[in-house]
């Protein structure tokens, strides 16, 4: 399980960008030759044998998806690869981009070929200026290579794949979200159903899958289901990238197999908290993820774990607290921050995360009352169960989680003086 | 110190010739907008989306203004004003501002008399916020036009400005 292990799925090595020729040598495309050569249903059997799911936050299989796409008759269908990586904490598909391009490249070709797709558009964020760089650049040399485009490999198959950039809005990560911003509208969430894969950008099947989700396929294919399902558990199959971040000693990027503890993340990779501290609490999944105290750590990564915890995997964004540090101030950061990117719709989000705003900064003024903690948590409760999208209703758990893990913390907060006149009055 | 200066308020207007080749690239009539809206924003001077601008990408792609600034103002990458000639931005997310975000933008402050959103009276730098530059590794970040800065101290990101100072300086020597 060490850092250097090579026999996961990435083996991502800081100083190495991996270009097309070393990627070769080491069996890049030998998947996409596999495939082509085989029925498409054979590939899609070894997605679904391997356990792979989305990497992107809603862990749906991706076998499925593909297959959702590839039975729907409609012609003209897209590929989408959500390279959008907005998640406060989350800076892995980065790294996959930057260092193995064409392992992506490669995922997206494979799950066009197998969804039945010949146009698809990578979707990256306007922040990310070196990535689209590579990108662009790896996305030529692909081409010319015969391994893109007309024609791949020979086989008859064509994939017309493009960049597309973001404009720095992290709602646009969201899937329906996403398609609005390509037809060149507001990047504003559509209902569900109808779901992409029924009726996605321009009312075509659309297949969206994360960087990470659409990397994993050509090593699955490759490999084969019975070697993924040998990383991991048996309830999640394979490696997931983590993020790193905060007060512990080493920060970065890290791939671990599924099943080890978030403790053991945090004490083997990131060697633990800075001398002379503990960890006081853990963001898991970024800011739409949970925040939960040291005791919960022994939790496995493992989607059934997790979510009997109550723990969102989400982006695989870990970022660590220290006992130096205050909850609240880290709460009221992210209420900001979905504030910020609330995109108005509807009512429970915009006006439920203004009121949060509002009392948050009320509590860390020292000017907030007890029964302010009592309508923060009725707020709370509206947010998550009204509100219209994904973004909303993250922001709403993770409002939870601090209300219910730090309580404490949020009483502590309210002014001695306001105490005092609740008293006598 | 000795910048190209600009006038703020002269609005440095970009050649309808030039969005015209930009949208003709990008596809033409049915080229899509948001990467329209980008395109012509790098290329822009002053890096922002002027009306005139907003008025010939309307009329060349066949759609009403309206929907072009309903567009061009969803977006934060997106400016409607001018900007100057670098553009500093702050993550302002958790990983960042635990590790001390609050202090360098205050060095940056103090350093070019300007607070977040406004540009230094030679145009020669814009201080705006970011969301999460997926650098939080290296947390205090903050990116000065396409260039990421991690493990920034309060002292070490004042350098960082001086380096953008002392490249304006080679042209005027
Ligand atoms: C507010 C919001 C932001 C999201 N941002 C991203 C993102 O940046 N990248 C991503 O892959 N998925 C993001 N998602 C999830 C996508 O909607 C979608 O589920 C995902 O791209 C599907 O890919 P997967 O099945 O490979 O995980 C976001 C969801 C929400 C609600
Ligand atoms: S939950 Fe928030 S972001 Fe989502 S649609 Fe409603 S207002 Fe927009
Ligand atoms: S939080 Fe600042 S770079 Fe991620």
């Amino acid at each position: 399980m060490g850092v250097n292990n090579k026999e996961l799925v990435f083996n991502i090595s800081r100083e190495e960008f991996v270009d097309l020729k070393t990627y070769r040598e080491r069996g890049g495309y030998t998947a996409l030759q596999k495939a082509l050569r085989q029925p498409p249903e054979s590939s899609i059997q070894e997605l679904k044998s391997a356990g792979l799911r989305g990497r992107g936050g809603a862990a749906f299989p991706t076998a499925v998806k593909i297959e959702m796409v590839r039975n729907n008759g409609e012609t003209g269908r897209y590929v989408i690869c959500n390279a959008d990586e907005g998640e406060p904490g989350t800076f892995k598909d980065r790294f996959i981009m930057t260092h193995l391009p064409f392992q992506v490249i490669e995922g997206i070709t494979l799950a066009a070929y197998l969804a039945g797709a010949e146009n698809g558009y990578i979707y990256v964020r306007h922040e990310y200026p070196e990535v689209q760089r590579i990108l662009r650049e790896s996305i030529k040399e692909a081409e010319e290579a015969g391994l893109l485009g007309e024609d791949i490999l020979g086989s008859g198959i064509r994939l017309k794949l493009e960049i597309f950039s973001g404009a720095g809005s992290y709602l646009c990560g969201e899937e329906t979200a996403l398609l609005s911003s390509i037809e060149g509208r507001k990047g504003r969430p559509r209902v569900k159903p109808p779901y992409p894969t029924q009726s996605g950008l321009w009312n075509k099947p659309t297949l969206i899958n994360n960087v990470e989700t659409l990397a994993n396929i050509p090593k699955i294919i490759e490999k084969g289901s019975g070697w993924y399902r040998s990383i991991g558990t048996a309830d999640s199959t394979g490696t997931k990238l983590i993020s790193l971040s905060g007060d512990v000693v080493n920060r970065g990027l890290i791939e671990v197999p599924f099943g080890i503890t978030f403790a053991d993340i945090i004490e083997e990779y990131g060697l633990g908290a800075k001398p002379g501290r503990t960890v006081k609490a853990v963001n898991i999944g970024g800011a739409s993820g949970v925040l939960v105290p040291g005791f919960m750590l022994e939790t496995p990564l493992e989607y059934t774990a997790c979510a009997k915890a109550g723990i969102t995997i989400g982006s695989g964004a870990i970022f660590v607290l220290d006992d130096t540090r205050p909850i609240l101030p880290n709460v009221h950061n992210r209420v900001k921050f979905f504030l910020h990117e609330s995109c108005g719709k509807c009512t429970p989000c915009r006006e439920g995360l203004r009121q949060a705003n509002v009392i948050l900064s009320k509590l860390l003024s020292g000017m907030a009352t007890e029964s302010d903690v009592v309508l923060l948590e009725r707020y709370t409760r509206a947010i998550q169960e009204a509100s219209f999208c994904g973004l909303g209703q993250a922001a709403g758990n993770s409002l939870k989680s601090s209300l219910e893990y730090f309580h404490e913390e949020y009483l502590a907060a309210c002014g001695q003086e306001c105490r005092d006149k609740e008293e006598t009055a | 110190m000795l910048a190209m200066p600009i006038m703020m308020g002269m609005d440095i207007f970009m050649g309808t010739a030039e969005i015209r080749f930009i949208i003709k690239q990008l596809g033409g009539r049915n080229a899509p907008l948001l990467q329209v809206l980008l395109a012509v924003q790098d290329a822009a001077p002053q890096r922002y989306l002027s009306e005139e601008a907003v008025n010939e990408i309307a009329r060349l792609l066949e759609i009403s203004r309206c929907r072009v600034y309903s567009t061009a103002s969803f977006y934060s990458e997106i400016s409607l004003e001018p900007r100057g000639i670098h553009l500093i931005r702050v993550c302002t997310n958790a990983p960042c501002e635990n590790a001390g975000k609050q202090e360098i933008q205050e060095a940056i402050e103090r350093e070019l008399g300007i607070t977040v959103g406004q540009t230094t009276t030679d145009g020669l730098f814009t201080l705006e916020s970011v969301n999460c530059l997926g650098a939080c590794f290296m947390s205090p970040a903050i990116k000065v036009d396409d260039t990421l800065y991690g493990n920034l101290t309060t002292e070490s990101v004042v350098s960082v400005l001086d380096s953008f100072r002392k490249e304006q300086c080679h042209g005027c020597k």
